[in-house]
């Protein structure tokens, strides 16, 4: 496996880190349309507040309140109007549907303070779980019920490994408290629920290391909450596939 | 009454209405002695959030430093640190202070009468609101100490002391503290909303009310719905604690390797939905007596009436009510329907348009006035710009997609510091600065007062300002070390921390600004009482400046109003009191 190359973490005026992902440049755009918009009125309204104040000449009421109540608030409402119209585009394209049925599945489980990742293996399902049955120090963090054949050659990893450009479909669970699932340079975010299941989807685009942290506070190592995700090109991703793979020889049939 | 005119009553009632207890009462119950007595609960309460915050701070930004007495700042007591500080502001002074606090000294005065409605009732609010401060800080001192999870307390990291330390009589104590807190405030906002309705004096009409009468009136609304919820909520995670119940938790939860087993299968998204039903009605608890405090003070040193009156009154309402329909703008990405998502996004950003209209007002009122920069303006004027700034970012993060990225970093953390925070501290010292001829008999310094100003204004830009890029960069909340992490999550957290650093000087910066406030107020103390020729020093022209506003009625004469507030000339140096009954101007009275 190749060593990632050194990706500076963040760039720009804003500060913002590189995007990786296939959604992340419509996302961009839309996000620093919206700090330059910001910005701008941030300028606009300062001025006005001093220029206002610094005149000198008292000016008894000369305006009307309609130019100076209505018509800019009408201007503000068509521009907040624009700007939210845009983001439910970008919202629903990312949520309104789920993966492509040819995404690949990962699961993703937080708990106090790790993330794990269950690839489905060869059979392409996943092994029933049970919180009865979760037992880090015997190798089974997740509970896969041994009784239950999709669970044989299913992969457990600490680290989230995916193939450049192919849509991933991750399934969020959480065995304890909430988690929040966050991959900043794949602009995603997705709380992990206890007692519930969630979906994301996204397709990664460019090969290298990124950081998986947690967003939401989950207890004294919140901040160590913390995982890799390797982006592989698609040929070194199922060599790793296949590696993790043969290693499961009671998967085989 | 004395008992034996009602020898009916139960004997309790009868023993409280004899005139010895009545006596004994009556200083406490009188509406300056419990304003007064809020307002220590939140100068209190402001103390020590401010040191816990520069504690927190100073470990972020250099992870080894020693706290005197103590040691390092271990995980569990930096969230610990969150928890405490995010609690004492947002309740005991952001909640207390201007509503709770102002709100009975200032009140009554402006309506023309003496007294709140329920004095009883009133007296009753302070006493439970102290008792929550003195359990919420004893959380400090029981074994596992404060609660870590924040203010929200989402369960299951809540509703069990397996999830870690102080999530067990830590916890126990927050729950008890805000449930005290939430009875109180709801006594406080029926005692507001009476007194608002029935104790008007004759003339004062609603439109003539002061904006900031109708900002406590608009408060009081939101205070009773949101406290309600919050209690029953309270309430229902104290059963999933102690009772095994299942509100807000999965039938099985595994926890530190304990299968916890529930009755019921709940979900924790009800409590986030509980949570935030009060939760973002109560930052407009906190900043709305701040915006109808602005407008009447921008108006009162511009010498002009409040530009589009009539719109003020419209858009605090109507803020108000938005304000209760946009709480699932804090859980884009908790897991809710997507179409969620949209819903709450539209109802948030339409709160940008009479946010926007306020601030036009506020502009339009100063454009061209030559205002008379005193410290109360120049604190109003800092109240517009940080609402402005803090007020920008809102409309970014109602964007479910952009909150995607910017949800549960500093970047929200600079949102809600500038517009809640820094807005609603300028408020308090707005009001502080401007009452102070009302509140201590003696108008404070100007120039301590300016130097205070500006300093203060320095410190919190530079204190929040940057915060935007550390969020921007996706640095996360919450997190008590920045370095010392393996992996590619290193670069990215360690990249801010030259701008956390930064941060917490400026942080320092800011509270030892307020230096000179405390400094003005202990030299103000010393000097003699202002004569009672310069009652009114900035010539204002609402009811709480009528000579006698804080003496009883003279001949039992109640108070008369005949216009509506802010009347000056055009030139701005001649003013008509909303108690004056001589017209000079020869308008229409309003």
């Amino acid at each position: 496996m190749q060593a990632p190359q050194a990706i500076p973490p963040t760039h720009g005026f804003w500060n913002l880190p590189i995007d990786a992902a296939a959604h992340g440049h419509a996302l961009d755009a839309h996000l620093l349309l919206n700090l330059w918009i910001a910005l701008a009125l941030l300028a606009l309204a300062h001025l006005i507040l001093l220029l206002g104040v610094a005149i000198r000449k008292r000016t008894p009421r000369p305006y009307h309140q309609l130019f100076i109540e209505y018509l800019p608030l009408a201007a503000l409402t068509l521009l907040f109007a624009f700007l939210a119209l845009r983001a439910q585009q970008l919202w629903a394209a990312q949520r309104y549907t789920g993966a492509d049925l040819s995404a690949m599945q990962v699961e993703v489980t937080g708990q106090q303070f790790v993330w794990y990742f269950r690839y489905p293996g060869p059979d392409a399902a996943f092994g029933r779980t049970s919180l009865s049955l979760v037992a880090p120090a015997e190798g089974n963090p997740l509970g896969i019920d041994p009784s239950d054949t999709h669970g044989r050659d299913d992969i457990v990893t600490s680290q989230l490994v995916l193939p450049a450009n192919r849509e991933v479909d991750l399934t969020l669970l959480a065995q304890d408290v909430i988690h929040g699932f966050a991959i900043p340079e794949m602009r995603i975010k997705q709380n992990a629920i206890p007692g519930q299941t969630t979906h994301i989807h996204f397709t990664p685009e460019l090969p290298g290391d990124y950081a998986i942290l947690c967003t939401q506070v989950c207890g004294m190592g919140h901040y160590r909450m913390l995982a890799t995700l390797r982006i592989l090109p698609p040929a070194d991703f199922a060599t790793w596939l296949h590696t993790h793979e043969a290693a499961k020889p009671e998967a085989q049939p | 009454m004395t008992p034996a005119t009602n020898p009916g009553a139960p004997f309790m009632a009868r023993l409280l209405r004899h005139e010895w207890v009545t006596a004994k009462f009556r200083g406490a119950t009188h509406h300056r002695t419990i304003g007064f007595g809020y307002l220590a609960i939140s100068l209190i309460a402001v103390i020590i959030g401010a040191l816990l915050s520069l504690v927190m701070r100073t470990h972020l930004a250099w992870p080894t430093w020693l706290l005197p007495l103590h040691g390092p700042i271990l995980p569990e007591e930096y969230l610990a640190l969150v928890t405490m500080h995010g609690t004492l502001m947002l309740f005991f002074v952001l909640t207390v202070a201007p509503q709770s606090g102002f709100g009975n000294l200032i009140l009554p005065a402006q309506l023309g009468t003496r007294h709140m409605a329920f004095p009883r009732l009133n007296a009753l609010g302070l006493y439970l609101t102290a008792l929550a401060l003195l359990t919420l800080l004893a959380a400090f001192f029981v074994p596992g100490g404060a609660p870590i999870g924040g203010w929200t307390a989402y369960p299951p990291l809540s509703s069990t002391p397996l999830a870690g330390p102080g999530q067990g009589t830590g916890m126990d104590l927050w729950l008890g503290s805000i449930a005290l807190f939430a009875i109180a405030t709801t006594l406080n906002a029926i005692n507001t909303l009476t007194t608002i309705t029935n104790l008007r004096c004759e003339g004062l009409t609603w439109e003539r009310l002061p904006l900031t009468v109708w900002g406590w009136f608009t408060a009081a609304l939101l205070s009773i719905l949101a406290f309600s919820v919050l209690l029953a909520a309270i309430l229902l995670l104290f059963c999933d604690r102690h009772l095994h119940s299942g509100f807000f938790l999965p039938a099985q939860d595994l926890v530190s390797g304990v299968l916890l087993q529930h009755r019921g299968d709940g979900s924790p998204l009800l409590w986030l939905h509980l949570f935030w039903f009060f939760g973002h009605p109560e930052v407009y608890i906190a900043i709305l007596p701040g915006m109808g405090l602005t407008s009447m003070v921008i108006a009162n040193f511009s010498r002009r009436r409040v530009f589009a009156y009539r719109l003020m009154i419209a858009t605090t309402l109507l803020i108000g009510f938005l304000g209760i329909l946009v709480w699932g703008h804090h859980m884009f990405v908790a897991g809710l329907n997507p179409f969620a998502g949209t819903a709450f996004s539209i109802s948030t950003i339409a709160i940008a348009i009479p946010a926007s209209a306020k601030v036009f007002s506020w502009l339009a009122t100063t454009w061209g006035s030559r205002p008379r920069l005193t410290t109360p303006m120049l604190f109003a004027l800092g109240f517009v710009s940080l609402f402005i700034t803090g007020g920008l970012t809102g409309p970014i993060l109602a964007q479910p997609i952009l909150d995607e990225y910017l949800h549960n970093t500093f970047f929200v953390v600079a949102h809600f510091h500038l517009i809640m925070a820094m807005a609603g501290v300028f408020g308090l010292f707005c009001a502080t600065y401007y009452w102070a001829p009302l509140l201590f008999h003696r108008t404070l310094s100007e120039p301590l007062g300016k130097l205070h100003f500006w300093t203060t204004l320095l410190g919190a830009y530079s204190t929040f300002l940057p915060m935007h890029f550390a969020g921007l960069a996706a640095q996360p909340r919450h997190y008590s070390q920045l370095t010392g992490i393996a992996g590619p999550s290193a670069n990215l957290l360690q990249s801010t921390l030259p701008l956390q650093r930064h941060i917490t000087v400026s942080a320092i910066f800011l509270v030892c600004a307020q230096l000179p406030f405390f400094w003005n107020f202990l030299l103000t103390l010393r000097r003699p009482a202002n004569h009672p020729s310069d009652a009114n020093p900035w010539h204002a022209t609402t009811m709480e400046w009528e000579p006698n506003a804080l003496h009883p009625h003279p001949n039992d004469q109640q108070s008369i109003v005949y216009r509506g507030p802010s009347h000056y000339n055009d030139s701005g140096e001649e003013f008509l009191p909303q108690w004056s009954a001589v017209n000079t101007f020869n308008t229409e009275a309003e």
